[in-house]
């Protein structure tokens, strides 16, 4: 069929997924046609939002307000609810068909799925859920002087390098990698929800937008899967990512874990529009839900204020919450990571230490 | 009918990490364990050899080492295994992986009845990527995040997990389903009968010869020279150290902080 992904002159422009799940856009969608929208502007080339679904066309020109310059609608009643099968047999045959030069989709719960099945049939490369992208290299020289202690300056770059630099945190979250994909195309990478900033709505940009529908080849047989029906969990999701402040538990609470949380649950009450999240030690131990998980394999938060309470500050975990606009760290070893990166660090035992916050809070509020 | 369950021995990154002064990971002081998510995958398995009977063979990839888990998932249940060990894989991304993976299920031979299992994904990449690429290769159908599996007949039905909520997938086997931890999955204990039969039970070693009359298996789908990723740099964050330690006693550091937040109005 002509295709050739190594063919890498023949690709340009960069494509984000527009995820939307019954109608209703996902947030990570608007941050990723934001981000989109730089790279493309570094590449001199167009930002492209590709939208699949069942009666979605309304929702195409909003993505220009954001920073696409066109959107290509693919429309089909198999559409409607998200399969591996039809999604990414029409991703695949629309990328086939048009040869865009970087892929970006949301590392959600779909994205990763229809995303390393699509990298495999285009031979291509996929990195998930990056953290940082550039192509641009001073911009990424810039990025690494403020996010590494490589020394950028002494190393030789070439400056006519216009791979996507697909950074994330690595090896468990203990590094952090760029990773890039030379030789194929398009280069594929999911990111993080929560991660990149949404742009500012603009109605002149979504009025002008491009919205072009593109054809669709798909029918019952192409679908091994069936979607019998989707719930909707009735329990409120924690809403980790909107929290004015989070309260986080690490492994320090082991030693009496009911404990420990029942603390954090009380200095977030005190603290007011608080929310309790953990680390992976203590989702993985099931101390808390998974939807509790701050970190590389979690969520994405910054907070005006997070308490790390016995967290020791992997990176893994620090990928999550180190943009927040104020840290602090309780830990009684006081060689924990987590001060390195903490506004206030406090030394000590956090059982004796947290019901002393949750008095001052308290105190602190009735004044 | 047979089940084959791909896992991976991975670094515990849980506990002390240690890097190497040219910033990549020193696995060689770190103590090897069988990755979480494939020990549900393995669970799932063997509820479904429980109920049915049929084979259950253990995948791996990676360095001869490797056969000791093989070993372990054996005692655990497991009725033989496979390791997929040679020079030429090595340096493989998810892509060159899932190649190799994928063309040694095919020369083992999937039936209408088959299942792939694997764990959503490994702790010391979290890229949840070659369960998915394996079954693009095998040209089977894919669930991921599954929770729950019941089978019947070449049908599964599959509570899949979404981030608020979940849905309910059937699909036709063959197929291949990622597995996540789940609190009503707890993988099983080795059995002492298994501890002591797991070296009589059949271990097949997949090398490059092996493989390589395979469709998918080139010079240029595999290892190193055939991974379409590469690592461009790699590196550890600055300390940010503008942070302030409080002192004194518990209480007195409490103040300190509270007089600060609300200094700042944070509280």
């Amino acid at each position: 069929m002509g295709f050739n992904s190594a063919d890498i002159s023949a690709f340009k422009d960069i494509w984000v997924f527009c995820e939307q799940r019954e109608g209703v856009m996902m947030n990570t969608t608007l941050e990723l046609i934001s981000e989109g929208r730089k790279l493309a502007d570094e590449r001199g080339a167009k930002l492209v939002g590709l939208l699949l679904g069942d009666n979605v066309e309304g929702l195409a020109r909003d993505l220009g307000g954001y920073g696409a310059d066109k959107v290509i609608v693919c429309d089909h009643p198999l559409l409607k609810n998200y399969t591996t099968d039809a999604y990414a047999k029409v991703v695949c045959d629309t990328v086939m068909a048009e040869k865009p030069e970087v892929v970006l989709l949301g590392a959600s719960n779909i994205g990763r799925d229809l995303a390393p099945r699509c990298a495999a049939r285009l031979h291509t490369g996929l990195c998930a859920d990056c953290t940082h992208l550039d192509i641009d290299v001073p911009k990424y020289q810039q990025f690494l002087r403020e996010a590494s202690t490589l020394d950028v300056d002494g190393q030789k770059w070439d400056l006519e390098d216009r791979n996507l630099k697909m950074t994330r945190p690595a090896f468990g979250g203990h590094l952090m990698a760029t990773i890039i994909c030379p030789r194929f195309r398009p280069a594929m990478a999911t990111v993080r929800p929560g991660v990149m900033k949404k742009a500012p709505f603009d109605q002149a940009k979504a009025d002008a937008c491009e919205v072009v529908k593109a054809p669709v080849s798909l029918d019952d047989g192409d679908l091994k899967a069936k979607v019998l029906e989707i719930v909707k969990e009735t329990k409120k999701q924690v809403d980790l990512i909107g929290a004015e402040i989070v309260v986080s538990v690490g492994r320090g609470i082991s030693k009496d874990v009911e404990g420990g949380i029942k603390l954090a649950r009380e200095l977030a009450d005190a603290l007011g529009n608080a929310v309790v999240g953990g680390s992976r030690a203590v989702i993985d131990s099931g101390w808390l839900p998974p939807d509790h998980q701050v970190g590389q394999t979690g969520k994405t938060v910054h907070p005006k204020i997070y308490f790390a309470l016995g967290i020791s500050g992997a990176i893994q975990h620090k990928a999550g919450m180190q943009d927040s606009e104020l840290i602090v760290a309780v830990n009684k070893d006081e060689r924990a990571p987590m001060f390195d990166i903490a506004d206030y660090g406090l030394v000590g035992d956090l059982f004796k230490i947290v019901p002393l916050m949750i008095e001052a809070v308290k105190q602190a509020k009735a004044e | 009918m047979r089940i084959y369950v791909c896992v991976k021995q991975v670094p515990d990154t849980s506990g002390k990490v240690a890097v190497n002064p040219d910033g990549t990971l020193n696995r060689a002081s770190m103590a090897t364990i069988i990755n979480p998510d494939d020990l549900s995958a393995m669970e799932q398995a063997l509820r479904i050899k429980d109920a049915t009977g049929c084979q259950v063979t253990a995948v791996t990839m990676g360095p001869p080492p490797a056969e000791g888990m093989l070993r372990e998932l054996i005692a655990m249940g497991a009725d033989d295994a496979v390791l997929i060990s040679a020079r030429e894989f090595g340096g493989s991304d998810t892509f060159a992986t899932s190649q190799i993976i994928a063309a040694g299920i095919s020369k083992l031979g999937i039936s209408k009845e088959d299942i792939i299992f694997c764990g959503r994904q490994a702790i010391d990449g979290d890229t949840a990527q070659v369960g998915p690429q394996i079954a693009e290769k095998l040209d089977v159908p894919q669930v991921t995040y599954a929770a729950d599996i019941k089978k019947d007949g070449d049908k599964l039905t599959v509570k899949r997990m979404l981030e608020d909520g979940y849905m309910t997938i059937e699909v036709q086997t063959p197929c291949l389903i990622t597995c996540i931890k789940d609190r009503d999955l707890k993988p099983r204990y080795m059995t002492l009968g298994g501890i002591m039969e797991c070296y009589a039970k059949p271990m097949t070693v997949l090398d490059y010869n092996a493989l390589k009359d395979e469709p998918l298996i080139e010079p240029d789908t595999i290892g190193l020279k055939g991974s379409p990723t590469n690592i461009f740099k790699s590196f550890t964050p600055p300390q940010k150290g503008q942070g302030v330690m409080l002192s004194g006693t518990d209480k007195e550091m409490v103040e300190d902080l509270t007089g600060r937040l609300k200094n700042k109005h944070l509280i």
